[in-house]
C-alpha cells in the first residue's frame, strides 16, 4: 500500500461509518430500530476529519446525527448499534437512542435532539474548564440550519466574551431538513458569522478529510489557548434528512453532483488501493458491522424494573415511582 | 437562632456554601457589579471574585445552558434568574435539557445546579414581569422545584439544592425578600420533598408554599386567636418531589381542605393537590376542596386591578370560613 | 333504560351485599329471570329482574354492599347496551321513570311488570357523611342535609345517629397484632346492631323459673314411639315448649305485645320466633300461629325451619312478624343462661337443660326429678315483674301438667 498509514485509518473509519450506516438503514426498514435514524452518509470525511484534532481528554457535544462521531470518538460499533436498538448494553443503555448517544468515558457528553440544544451546554462545559484551568477543549458539533437560533447567537457571544476553549463545528450538509442553507440564512458563508463575536471563523471542504483535519487541528489549538473558533465543513448529505425521508426535494441533477463528490469514493480513489487490499478492508468492516448487529441483537432490552432507575441522582423522599395505570394511593381491599 | 430576613438568609448560605465549596459559583445577570437585582448577592463579588461571581450578558438560554454544561463536568452553578418569568427564554434548557441529561444517558452524569429565581406579583410591575409559573417545572420529572415561605426554610432549602446531585429549582418570592424570622446558625439541610405542618390544627387543612403558605399561616393565627378557629396549615416547601403523604394524612383529619395559589386556577398546583386529596382521602371529605387562586388574567398595572386579581387575606380568610361553613362548623 | 336499586329483601335491611350477579354485563334478561343473589341481614336471596332488557351496566360488583334504594345495576333496551351512563344519570332517570310499557308478546301474562322498589333520589351527601351513615347505620334517606344545597354534612349524620339510640363507638382492637382480622359476616354485623340497640334501649329485667319435667318426659316418650310408629316427625322438649308458651301467651296478651313508638302493640296473632345458630350469626325462623298448631305440626315445622336456616334459605316471610321469641340452649348442658330481647317484642324466654337433679319432694324425702330451668327476658317499658312472674307461674303449670298442652 502506497498511503501514508494515517490517511489510510481515516479511510477505514470513513468505511465502517458509511458501511454502519447503511446497515443502520436497513435494520430500520426491519423495524430493529425505532423513533428516527438520522445518518452521515455523505458526511464521512467531515466526521473523521474534526474528530481526529482532538485529544482523548477533550469534550465532544454533537446533535442527533451522530452515529459517526460516536464511532469514530473509539467507541465500539456493538454499543452503538445496540442504542439505535434500544438494548442494555447501548451506549445510553437504551435510554437515549439513535438522537441521544452518550459515553461519559469517552467523554462524548451526549448527542441532542433539540437542534442547537448542545450549543449553551458546550459552552458550559468549556466555562467549566477555563474554572479549573485544565487544558482541555471542547468541540460542539451544529447543522448549518442550527446558525439561525437565538442559542448560537448567545452561546457563541459567550464563549467569545469569556475567551472560553471550544470549536463550534459547523457541519454544512447544505441542508436544514429540505431547507437549503440559502432559503434560511441571510449570510450563507456561514463561518463569516464569527466575525459578529470577533471570533476566528474558517470554511472547508467538507468532503476532503485532510483538509478537514488540517483546519481542525488549527482550530483546537486555537482554542487551547482560550480563542474560541467557528469552522464550517461543507459536504453533502447522500440521503434524506433521515432513514424515512425520500429527499424528493432534490433533484436528479443534485444527486448525481453528490454522488460525484462521496468523500468515501474519492478517498478511495486517492489512495489507488488495489482490488485484493479493497476487498480486504471491506471484509474487515463488513465484519466489525455484522459484529455490531449480532451484539446488538442479542442485547437484553432493557429490564421494566430498571425504569425509576435514573429519577434522581439524589434520591428524595415522595418521588414518585408509579405506572400508568396504578393508584396514587393503595385501593382498600385490592 | 439569628433573626434575618429571607434575602439575608439566602445571601448568608450563598456566602457560606462558596466558602465550603470551590465548585460552588454564581452566574446570572446583573448579579455582580449590580449586586442582584434584587440584592441577594449583595457582597458576594468583593469577597470572591469574577471567577466564583459571573456576571453575564442578557442570554438566558445561553447562561442557563452554560450552567447546565458547567455542572455536567462537575461544578455546581447556582443561577439567578432575574425574575421566573425570565425563566420562559431558558425553557429549553430547563426542560429539554437540565430535567433529562441524567435519564436520558442512563444515569452517567447528573446535573448538580441550582436555578434562583423570584416569583410574585403585588407589585405593579405588569403581566409579563408577575407571573408564577414554578408550575411549569414542577411538571417535569427529573427537576426538583423547592419553595421556601420563611428565612428558615430559605436557608435549609438552599444548603439542600446546592449539595444535591440534580437540578433544582430554589424558587424565591418578591413579597417574602423583606420578611424576618429566626434561622438556626447550623448547618443543617431540609429534606427536599417533604411538606411541613406549619401550624397544627383539627377544623381544615390550609396548604399552600411560598408566599400563599406565609399567608395562609398568618390567617390561620389570626382566626385562632380571635374566634377559636384551629386550622392545620401545610407549607408544602416542594413542590416535585410533592409530599402527598402530608397532605392526606392531614385531611383524614380535618375531613376539609382550601388550596391556597398565587398562579392561576385551570391546571394548577392546587388541581393537582385536590386530585391528591381525592384519590387519597375522598371518604374523609366532608366538603369539596376549596381553591384560592389569581384572577385568570394577565395581571394588570393598575393597583386597583392587581390587587383584586391577587389571593389577599380577605379571600383566604373567607375560603376557610366558606369550607367551615359547609361543614357545619361555623355559621 | 331503567335502573335497579338495591332492593329491600328483609324487613330490617338496611344494605344488602350482591353474592352472585346470574347476568353478564351485555347480556339479555327477561322478566322473571334470577337477576341476581343478594345477601340480606337475614338471608341469601334471589333477586328476579322486574323489566325485559339488556344488563347494560354492572354498578354494584360482586362481594360489594349496597344500601337499600342504590343503584346496583341498569338494564336498557338492546340500544343501550353499551350505553355508558354514569350511576347518577341512571338513577335520576329512574327517579322519574314511568312503569315500562307492557311487551307485546306478553301481553296475556298475567305478571305485572312493574317496578316495586320505590323510586329514590340520590342523596347529596359528602364522601365523609356517607361512610359515617354506613358505620353508624344511618339511613341517609332519613336526614336532612344541612350543608350547602342541603347536602348532608357529617354533623347531620351524627346528629340522626344521636336522635335514634345512641351508638357507642365500637371499640377498635388497638396496639393488638398478634390476631388476625376476619370481616363479620353481613348477617352478624346487622343482627348485632339490633341486639345492642334492644340491649341498651330496653330495660331488660329477668326472672327464672322451674319446671319438674317428669310428667312431660314421660308423654313425649309415649308420643314419640307412636309418632314413629306412623311415620310422622318426632317431638322436641323444645316444641312442647313452644306449644306451652304459645297456649300461656294467649292468658298474657301484654306478653305477647311490642312497643310501637308510645304505644303497645297487642298481637292478635301469637307468632313464636325460634333461634337459630348458624354459622356466621343468628337467624329466627318463626311459627306463625303457634296456638292453633298441634305439638306435631309444631315439630315439623321447627324441623324444616331450622334446616332451611342452617341451609341460608329461609325467606323473609318465614322470618318475619315474630311476636315472642324462645332461646334454646338446653342441647349444649346450658341450665340457665339470659337472652336479649328480639326487638320490638316484649319478651324472650332463655330455656335452659332438662336434667335429673335431687329434689325435696313434700313428703320431705329425696329424689332423682327431671327439672328445667327457663329465664323470661322481659321489657321492663312495657311489663311489670308481676306480669312476668304470673306467664312463668302459668307456663310452669303447663309444664308440669303436659296433657294441658296438647290436649
Amino acid at each position: 500500500m502506497s498511503a501514508p498509514p494515517g490517511l489510510l485509518g481515516h479511510y477505514r473509519q470513513m468505511l465502517l461509518i458509511r458501511r454502519f450506516e447503511e446497515r443502520a438503514a436497513r435494520a430500520y426498514t426491519e423495524a430493529k430500530i425505532g423513533g428516527y435514524c438520522h445518518l452521515n452518509l455523505g458526511e464521512e470525511a467531515t466526521v473523521v476529519g474534526l474528530m481526529s484534532a482532538l485529544d482523548p481528554s477533550d469534550y465532544v457535544f454533537t446533535n442527533y446525527r451522530e452515529h459517526g462521531y460516536a464511532i469514530a470518538r473509539g467507541i465500539d460499533p456493538s454499543r452503538v448499534m445496540a442504542e439505535l436498538y434500544g438494548r442494555s448494553d447501548g451506549v445510553s443503555k437504551g435510554w437515549g437512542g439513535s438522537m441521544h448517544l452518550f459515553d461519559a468515558q469517552a467523554r462524548l457528553l451526549g448527542g441532542y435532539g433539540i437542534v442547537g440544544g448542545q450549543l449553551p451546554l458546550a459552552t458550559g462545559a468549556a466555562l467549566a474548564i477555563a474554572y479549573r484551568g485544565g487544558p482541555e477543549i471542547v468541540m460542539c458539533h451544529l447543522g448549518d440550519g442550527t446558525t439561525n437560533i437565538g442559542a448560537f447567537h448567545e452561546s457563541l457571544n459567550l464563549a467569545a466574551l469569556w475567551k472560553l476553549p471550544i470549536v463550534f463545528a459547523v457541519v454544512n450538509n447544505q441542508l436544514g431538513m429540505g431547507t437549503t442553507v440559502e432559503m434560511s440564512s441571510a449570510e450563507p458563508e456561514l463561518h463569516k458569522r464569527a466575525a459578529a463575536y470577533r471570533m476566528y471563523g474558517e470554511r472547508v471542504d467538507g468532503n476532503d478529510v485532510v483538509a478537514v483535519q488540517e483546519s481542525a487541528v488549527r482550530a483546537v489549538a486555537m482554542a487551547r489557548e482560550g480563542r474560541p473558533v467557528l469552522l464550517e465543513a461543507v459536504s453533502g448529505r447522500l440521503r434524506g434528512h433521515s432513514v424515512v425521508d425520500p429527499a424528493a426535494y432534490r433533484t436528479k441533477e443534485e444527486v448525481a453532483e453528490l454522488r460525484a463528490a462521496d468523500p468515501v469514493l474519492a478517498l478511495g480513489d486517492q489512495l489507488r488501493l488495489s482490488a485484493e487490499d479493497l476487498e480486504q478492508l471491506e471484509q474487515s468492516v463488513a465484519a466489525e458491522v455484522g459484529a455490531a448487529i449480532a451484539f446488538a441483537d442479542a442485547s437484553a432490552a432493557p429490564d421494566v424494573k430498571t425504569l425509576f432507575d435514573y429519577n434522581y441522582a439524589t434520591p428524595v423522599p415522595n418521588d414518585l415511582n408509579r405506572l400508568p395505570g396504578q393508584p396514587l394511593f393503595a385501593v382498600a381491599g385490592a | 437562632m439569628t433573626v434575618m430576613s429571607y434575602r439575608q438568609a439566602i445571601n448568608e448560605t450563598l456566602r457560606a456554601e462558596m466558602h465550603r465549596d470551590d465548585r460552588v459559583f454564581l452566574i446570572g445577570e446583573e448579579i455582580g457589579v449590580f449586586e442582584g437585582s434584587y440584592k441577594i448577592t449583595a457582597g458576594l463579588l468583593a469577597e470572591f471574585g469574577e471567577r466564583r461571581v459571573r456576571d453575564t450578558p442578557i442570554s438566558e438560554e445561553g447562561f442557563t445552558g452554560a450552567a447546565i454544561g458547567a455542572a455536567m463536568l462537575g461544578l455546581r452553578p447556582v443561577v439567578e434568574l432575574m425574575t421566573i418569568n425570565f425563566s420562559l427564554l431558558a425553557l429549553d434548557q430547563i426542560v429539554n435539557h437540565a430535567a433529562k441529561i441524567h435519564g436520558m444517558f442512563g444515569g452517567q452524569r447528573s446535573v448538580p445546579m441550582v436555578i434562583r429565581t423570584p416569583g410574585g406579583g403585588g407589585q405593579q410591575l405588569g403581566a409579563t414581569h408577575s407571573q408564577n409559573v414554578e408550575l411549569y417545572y414542577a411538571f417535569v420529572p427529573g427537576l426538583k422545584v423547592v419553595a421556601p415561605s420563611n428565612p428558615a426554610d430559605a436557608k435549609a432549602l438552599l444548603l439542600a439544592a446546592i449539595r444535591d446531585d440534580d437540578p433544582v429549582l430554589f424558587l424565591e418570592n418578591l413579597a417574602l425578600y423583606n420578611t424576618k424570622g429566626d434561622v438556626p446558625d447550623d448547618d443543617v439541610p431540609a429534606e427536599i420533598g417533604r411538606a411541613a405542618v406549619t401550624r397544627a390544627g383539627s377544623d381544615i387543612t390550609v396548604i399552600g408554599y411560598s408566599r400563599m403558605a406565609s399567608l395562609g399561616l398568618a390567617v390561620a393565627e389570626e382566626l385562632a386567636a380571635r374566634e377559636g378557629i384551629d386550622a392545620e396549615v401545610l407549607d408544602l416547601r416542594s413542590l416535585r418531589p410533592l409530599d402527598r403523604e402530608t397532605i392526606v394524612r392531614s385531611v383524614r383529619k380535618t375531613h376539609a381542605a382550601v388550596v391556597l395559589e398565587d398562579d392561576w386556577l385551570t391546571y394548577g398546583i392546587g388541581a393537582e393537590i385536590a386530585a391528591t386529596i381525592s384519590d387519597g382521602a375522598f371518604d374523609q371529605l366532608d366538603a369539596p376542596v376549596r381553591r384560592v387562586a389569581m384572577a385568570e388574567v394577565p395581571l394588570p398595572y393598575a393597583k386597583s386591578l392587581e390587587s383584586a386579581a391577587l389571593p389577599s387575606a380577605g379571600d383566604v380568610e373567607t375560603a376557610i370560613r366558606q369550607t367551615l361553613a359547609a361543614v357545619g362548623r361555623l355559621r | 333504560m331503567s335502573t335497579i336499586l338495591m332492593p329491600r329483601l328483609s324487613d330490617t335491611m338496611e344494605t344488602g351485599v350482591v353474592v352472585t350477579w346470574h347476568k353478564q354485563t351485555g347480556e339479555m334478561v327477561e322478566a322473571g329471570e334470577i337477576l341476581a343473589d343478594i345477601e340480606t341481614d337475614k338471608a341469601v336471596m334471589e333477586y328476579e329482574a322486574y323489566e325485559s332488557g339488556v344488563l347494560g351496566r354492572i354498578l354494584v360488583a360482586e362481594g360489594e354492599e349496597a344500601a337499600i334504594g342504590q343503584p346496583i345495576a341498569v338494564i336498557g333496551d338492546e340500544e343501550d347496551a353499551d350505553d355508558a351512563a354514569a350511576p347518577d344519570e341512571a338513577a335520576e332517570s329512574q327517579a322519574s321513570a314511568s312503569p315500562p310499557p307492557a311487551q307485546s308478546g306478553t301481553v296475556d301474562d298475567a305478571v305485572q311488570t312493574s317496578v316495586v322498589v320505590p323510586a329514590m333520589e340520590r342523596m347529596p351527601a359528602s364522601p365523609l357523611a356517607r361512610r359515617d351513615a354506613a358505620e353508624l347505620g344511618v339511613d341517609l334517606t332519613q336526614v336532612v342535609g344541612t350543608g350547602p344545597g342541603e347536602r348532608i354534612i357529617r354533623a347531620d349524620v351524627r346528629a340522626a345517629a344521636q336522635a335514634t339510640p345512641a351508638e357507642p363507638e365500637t371499640p377498635v382492637a388497638q396496639e393488638q397484632n398478634d390476631g388476625e382480622e376476619v370481616p363479620l359476616s353481613l348477617l352478624r354485623r346487622t343482627s348485632g346492631k339490633r341486639l345492642a340497640d334492644s340491649a341498651r334501649t330496653a330495660p331488660h329485667f329477668y326472672l327464672t323459673a322451674s319446671a319438674d319435667l317428669e310428667n312431660l318426659v314421660d308423654l313425649r316418650f309415649e308420643l314419640n314411639a307412636q309418632l314413629t310408629e306412623a311415620g310422622r316427625q318426632k317431638v322436641s322438649i323444645n316444641d312442647l315448649v313452644i306449644r306451652a308458651c304459645a297456649l300461656t301467651l294467649r292468658q298474657h296478651p301484654d306478653v305477647n305485645s311490642s312497643l310501637s313508638g308510645h304505644n303497645l302493640l297487642r298481637h292478635h296473632d301469637i307468632n313464636i320466633g325460634v333461634a337459630v345458630a348458624i354459622d356466621d350469626g343468628l337467624l329466627v325462623p318463626v311459627i306463625r300461629n303457634a296456638d292453633h298448631k298441634s305439638v306435631g305440626v309444631i315439630a315439623e315445622e321447627s324441623a324444616a325451619l331450622a334446616v332451611r336456616a342452617r341451609q341460608r334459605q329461609l325467606t323473609t316471610d318465614e322470618m318475619a312478624g315474630g311476636t315472642f321469641t324462645i332461646s334454646n340452649l338446653g342441647m349444649y348442658g346450658v341450665e340457665q343462661f339470659t337472652a336479649i330481647i328480639n326487638p320490638p317484642q316484649a319478651a324472650i324466654l332463655a330455656v335452659g337443660a332438662s336434667r335429673r337433679e335431687a329434689v325435696v319432694l313434700d313428703d320431705g324425702s329425696l329424689a332423682a326429678r327431671t327439672r328445667m330451668r327457663y329465664t323470661l327476658s322481659a321489657d321492663h317499658r312495657i311489663l311489670n315483674g308481676a306480669d312476668g312472674a304470673r306467664f312463668l307461674a302459668d307456663l310452669t303449670h303447663l309444664l308440669e301438667h303436659p296433657w294441658l298442652i296438647i290436649a
